[in-house]
């Protein structure tokens, strides 16, 4: 197994982790690097301070207008991202965009590729984009159809792990043990029961469509190079971007990213990419951390940790540790890959 | 207009026009902290500023940025115990950036390349007399000069460098370096006069020069009370490391014991095993951890097969042999003498006890105070005398070569401005870049280029120098390892992780600007800003 394709530049202080850098050629930064990218969510949208959805939703249509010299379509379901940059008669979007419904996304996006294709416009390309909750759970018997019938889309999740837009509520992609309004922290098991939910990557790997793959806002690198790959395929793609929320997840703004790099390096969020079902790439882990140092920053998990600090529920802790534990086991993300030496 | 559809009464318009900067609470600026190289740096040179400009390709430039405060970069690329490496903040991840190769290594193409700094201030008419020519002397020079000021230096020796050429030894900084720095500052219009010792500087002021700076070093090896039959096997560092210049070394014979434990006891040890000793033993009266030689200078030390004597202290000189006796710290760690004696073979004894100065030309001007020996300045390096300054070793302080370049150009700037009739200017203190500011996850792991060193068995038998240079490239490296701590290299981390496109890229050189119309202050470009060149502060009301 092998590490993602990218750009790998040592020794320029800052190379592949950072957004660019002045001693590389335009060619080696990231396209949120070039003072010309599309913007493709502008400024003046009504996401909160340090939403990881908006930086989420940029990194990846800008990266897919790169890819498509600008010719791409996107298509939204309701949620937050729809709510905050398209208050009437405002928009956010610098490309063509559309919403509908909150469970059609992905049905709507598969009636404008063949709109496209009718057309003769083979090169314009289509993004479907939802939240976890439209497409974990409300949108999930469309999307399983897209992916069924092959549908030339690529599919984006932002993942923030609850409804965020309606006041934080429980999704099928809620951490357990992670309070929401509908899983509040009281009882025997306070917050999200373990063994619930549904792990969407693996879902739509499952359907053996070309090409899936998940990424963070973390990693903004890794990300591109992901939408990059996506749009070299034609057909049913899925991308799972895991954004997180400081409203919801009651994280400080400003920790958005780090929170996101934390999510993967503990192995609670494994990065990978898969071709026709099977994973072909996974993204290392290169500073293992314990699973605690991602839930404390986290209000959604304070009820683990007491007043101090302390972990208060450490058996629930050691659940979430096992938890990251086999995704690194299954992943091999502590695997150094070939030619490399453990970064 | 176009005519809207059935229902819709406003028309499209972009969010732009919602300025969502009124949210902000807290915004982010921009700042330039001090990297803790630069405040390490005892010459107060831009660490990290002619590190960027390295890293860019622009050797020459970087060079002219290290001439604005040093300038003898070849020979503090060699000599210098860089205080600086050991303040890097890079140590922290995995090792110091080697800073000093790469000054050595900008110093020596400068050289080769024959680059040079132009005076281009006009004559001011001023005449300046710098007595000694070492490091302090020839650094005030440099800078009285690029004044536009008439600068004399005289010096009793019969070549310049002082303790450069003096108390250095070639294996550590060869001659030719120190010429070729040297013969750069004649060549701007410094006058040198060597062999001209001066032994009274009121009468220079009297003689028409408008100032004076004193930098005469200090020269004088401290003699301790031992006791001895034969005065002629013991001499002093200074005067074996003196004589090897003048043509006049010593004879030591085959066992040397040196006595004393700083950097000139680790010099006069070295030198004697190129001399022929074939036992050199040093003798100190504390043990390692309390030397004050550094680190580097012991480990080459003892590469090299020179033996060390801790918790010793040297009684008597008997014919061919030393009484040693045994010493043990007390709870304070002061040493305190045990009663047990020893003797020791020796054809010679060594003395690297310190060094004093030679106060007699001050004697007698008024207003000039000294104080244990030296010269007490203030931290303009002004002397109780109106229009005589001092600088180096002779005011005491942390005796280095790099202090005292920095004490000569700062004096040089007192007296640049004494002659203008005003006070010298300082440059505002900076917030200093501590290492828990910089997000480290943005730094590729990058281990230290090691500059080749001369094989332990050559090294016995030749004064060549010891430690090798990096290549271009190399040294192209090793500037990339710097982290920049506390001023932005233009990484683009900030124009990229704001959500809300609330930073604006200005272009190569120019770095980036906050758009405060929409900037909802969250702070992610600060927490993500790889070396904390970013603030948040309270929003202004």
């Amino acid at each position: 197994m092998s590490a993602p394709t990218r750009s790998r530049v040592r020794f320029y202080q800052v190379g592949s982790s950072a957004v660019g850098n002045r001693l590389l050629g335009a060619d080696q930064r990231t396209a949120q690097a070039d003072p010309d990218r599309t913007n493709s969510l502008t400024s003046g949208h009504r996401a909160c301070q340090g939403c990881g959805e908006a930086l989420g939703a940029r990194y990846v249509l800008d990266a897919v207008m790169r890819a498509t010299g600008g010719q791409a379509v996107a298509v939204n379901a309701t949620g937050c991202l729809e709510v905050f940059s398209t208050p009437y008669p405002q928009t956010s979007w610098r490309l063509p965009w559309l919403h509908s419904l909150f469970a059609n996304a992905p049905s709507v996006a598969t009636g404008v590729a063949a709109a496209l294709r009718v057309q003769g416009k083979a090169d314009v390309r289509v993004v479907g984009q939802a939240g976890d909750g439209g497409t974990v759970d409300i949108g999930m018997g469309a999307l399983s159809g897209m992916f069924e019938r092959n549908d030339d889309v690529l599919f984006v999740c932002y993942d923030n792990e609850a409804y965020m837009n309606t006041g934080v509520q429980r999704s099928g992609a809620t951490p357990p043990a992670a309070r929401t309004a509908t899983t509040e922290a009281v009882g025997a098991e306070p917050g999200n029961p373990f063994g619930q939910g549904k792990d969407m990557p693996r879902i739509a790997m499952a359907h053996g469509i070309p090409y899936v793959a998940t990424a963070t806002v973390g990693d903004l690198f890794d990300l591109e190079t992901k939408v990059e790959r996506a749009m070299t395929f034609h057909g049913a793609r899925y991308l799972h971007v895991l954004v997180p929320c400081p409203l919801g997840w009651g994280a400080a703004p400003k920790d958005t990213i780090r929170l996101a790099r934390l999510a993967q390096q503990t192995g609670l969020f494994p990065v990978f990419e898969a071709e026709h079902g099977e994973v072909t790439g996974v993204s290392p882990i290169r500073r293992k951390v314990p699973v605690e140092q991602y839930l404390r920053p986290q209000r959604r998990f304070a009820h683990l940790f007491d007043e101090t600090g302390a972990v208060a529920a450490s058996e629930v802790v050691g659940r979430l540790q096992a938890m990251a534990d086999r995704t690194i086991a299954r992943y091999g993300l502590l695997d150094a890959p070939d030619g490399e030496e453990g970064s | 207009m176009r005519e809207n559809p059935f229902a819709i009464t406003l028309d499209v318009g972009s969010s732009l026009a919602n300025k969502t900067g009124s949210w902000r609470v807290e915004r982010p600026v921009y700042v330039h902290r001090l990297p803790p190289c630069n405040q390490g740096c005892p010459a107060g040179e831009d660490i990290q500023g002619w590190l960027s400009l390295a890293e860019e390709g622009d050797g020459e430039g970087a060079w002219r940025r290290i001439m604005e405060v040093n300038p003898l970069p070849a020979v503090m690329g060699r000599a210098c115990f860089h205080p600086c490496e050991t303040a890097c903040n890079r140590a922290q991840i995995d090792e110091a950036v080697g800073i000093n190769a790469v000054e050595r290594s900008l110093g020596d193409r400068a050289v080769r390349q024959g680059w040079t700094v132009p005076v281009t201030a006009p004559p001011t008419g001023h005449r300046v007399l710098v007595v000694g020519a070492g490091p302090a002397g020839l650094s005030a020079a440099y800078h009285l000069r690029l004044s536009g000021h008439e600068v004399e230096v005289r010096d009793s020796a019969a070549l310049p460098g002082g303790m450069l050429r003096y108390g250095i030894p070639a294996y550590r900084l060869p001659r030719d370096v120190v010429d070729a720095e040297v013969a750069r500052i004649e060549a701007m219009g410094v006058t040198l006069v060597m062999g001209s010792p001066v032994t009274d500087a009121a009468r220079a002021l009297e003689e028409g020069f408008d100032a004076v700076f004193v930098g005469v070093g200090a020269q004088r090896g401290r003699r301790a009370e031992i006791p001895a039959g034969d005065a002629g096997r013991v001499v002093d560092a200074v005067s074996l490391l003196h004589g090897l210049e003048d043509g006049s070394p010593a004879v030591l014979g085959r066992t040397v014991v040196v006595y004393g434990g700083g950097d000139t006891a680790m010099d006069a040890a070295r030198t004697a095993e190129r001399l022929g000793a074939t036992e050199t033993v040093v003798v100190y009266r504390r043990n390692r951890d309390r030397m004050p030689a550094h680190d580097e200078e012991v480990e080459d030390a003892l590469a090299e097969g020179v033996r060390m004597r801790w918790l010793s202290t040297v009684s008597r000189v008997e014919g061919g042999r030393l009484v040693v006796e045994r010493m043990e710290l007390d709870a304070d760690g002061f040493p305190r003498p045990t009663g047990e004696l020893e003797e020791l073979e020796a054809d010679s004894l060594v003395l690297a006890l310190g060094q004093d100065a030679d106060l007699s030309l001050l004697e007698g001007v008024a207003g000039v105070r000294t104080d244990g020996g030296v010269v007490a300045v203030d931290a303009d390096q002004r002397t109780g005398h109106p229009g005589v300054f001092a600088g180096g070793d002779v005011v005491g302080g942390e005796r280095t070569i790099t202090a005292a370049v920095g004490e000569g150009r700062r004096a040089a700037a007192a007296v640049d401005a004494w002659l203008d009739g005003r006070e010298p200017g300082h440059p505002a203190e900076r917030p200093v870049a501590t290492a828990d500011r910089l997000n480290t996850w943005y730094y590729e792991d990058a281990p230290r280029t090691i500059r080749p060193r001369l094989e332990a068995v050559r090294r016995r038998s030749t004064f060549d120098e010891v430690v090798g240079g990096l290549d271009d490239e190399e040294a192209l490296f090793e500037a990339r390892r710097c982290l920049s701590c506390g001023n932005c290299f233009e990484c683009d981390n900030c124009f990229g992780v704001c959500p809300d496109n609330a930073v604006i890229k200005l272009g190569p050189g120019r770095g980036y600007e906050f758009d405060l119309d929409f900037c909802k202050g969250c702070g992610i470009c600060v927490e993500e800003c790889p070396c904390g060149a970013i603030d948040l502060v309270p929003e202004p009301r």
